[in-house]
């Protein structure tokens, strides 16, 4: 087997298994919103996103507009598209089109993070081998949790469900124990979410445009009040 | 409406967010508020999907409320993912057993 798609199967193998456990969970979710598991199983094949399929899966079973889940995707998964951007300058020169367009499917937080501590310039060999298991990882995964969701005690099922929030407590707790802004950012949406579940006329609000508002508002302070430096960016 | 049509929908959307930068855009973004911007917003996001919701499932508030509990206390140790994920969902599980008062 050629060397870098190896080196990348080897460095993809943690990422599949993680997404594993925690599709796992989201297939579970997905089967008591109503999803089926053939339903849940191309989602999870096409989007690859816990973040985005999550707050899909609440837009659907809210009965969601179509323009609500637009928005509500752009914005939770806008920060692929910073992501794609740095990809983009460590692409091997000799990328075709059609290798930029393999690699920017499978760009997920932690694909992203393994592709950037790579030592050499991206090639699509090596990229192929990074991303595959992950995705086979993911969608396995989602198919066994949604299965499994029908035929597991609801106890057990109802505490699966927490494991896509413990994951996202994993990720949020270590930067912002080391970055202030991040810290106060995410209290502030911690606190605007909870005034959209409980405040009268803003709770009639749905869910995926909440999340959206929460997520620009908090990010936009941020912005105003703690603009980052180059190399805080690089440390995220 | 239609599952798959949102699942098309979700699927384009992403898609398109990951491709476009990586192939129509090579120059890095100059802008200071919008590259500031784009770097709170996985944090916002996540933290807006966490709270309140994870309190407003279908187990016991007290066993909610202890699950967050050990999964800040293992995220503040800096254990991966997988281990808080799970020890969360463990903890909710064993406590959801424990009647209230």
């Amino acid at each position: 087997m050629n060397r870098e798609l190896k080196k990348g199967f080897r460095d993809g193998i943690p990422i599949a298994l993680g997404y594993f456990a925690v599709s796992f969970s989201l297939g579970i979710t997905m089967v008591a919103a109503g999803i089926t598991p053939g339903q849940g199983t191309v989602m999870s094949l096409t989007n690859l996103t816990s973040a985005g399929e999550f707050a899909g899966v609440r837009i659907i079973a809210a009965s969601g507009t179509l323009i609500e889940m637009i928005l509500t995707q752009l914005i939770i998964n806008l920060r692929y598209s910073l992501m794609s951007l740095s990809l983009s300058q460590k692409i091997d020169k000799k990328a075709k089109l059609w290798h930029r367009l393999v690699m920017a499917f499978g760009n997920t937080d932690e694909i992203f993070a393994v592709a950037m501590n790579h030592q050499k310039s991206l090639t699509i060999r090596y990229m192929l081998g990074l991303q595959s298991l992950p995705v086979v990882g993911w969608t396995v995964g989602t198919l066994l949790g949604a299965v499994a969701g029908n035929l597991l005690p609801t106890r057990i099922s109802v505490a699966l469900n927490v494991m896509l929030y413990g994951m996202f407590i994993a990720i949020v707790v270590p930067v912002a124990k080391r970055s202030r802004p991040v810290l106060i950012v995410s209290l502030l949406a911690v606190l605007l979410s909870c005034l959209f579940y409980f405040v009268p006329v803003l709770k009639e609000v749905s869910e995926g445009l909440a999340i959206t508002i929460c997520t620009v508002a908090a990010a936009t302070a941020g912005a105003v009040f703690f603009p980052v430096k180059q190399e805080e960016e690089d440390a995220g | 409406m239609n599952i798959y049509l949102y699942i098309l929908v979700m699927a384009v959307v992403t898609y398109l967010i990951r491709a476009l930068p990586l192939t129509l855009i090579r120059g890095k973004i100059k802008n200071r508020f919008f590259r500031s911007f784009l770097y709170y917003v996985p944090y916002a996001c996540l933290m807006a999907m966490t709270f309140p919701a994870v309190f407003c499932g279908s187990y016991p508030i007290h066993a909610a409320i202890a699950g967050v509990a050990v999964a800040f206390i293992l995220a503040v140790r800096g254990k991966n993912l997988l281990t808080v994920a799970l020890a969360a969902s463990i903890t909710v599980f064993i406590v959801s057993f424990i009647p209230l008062g």
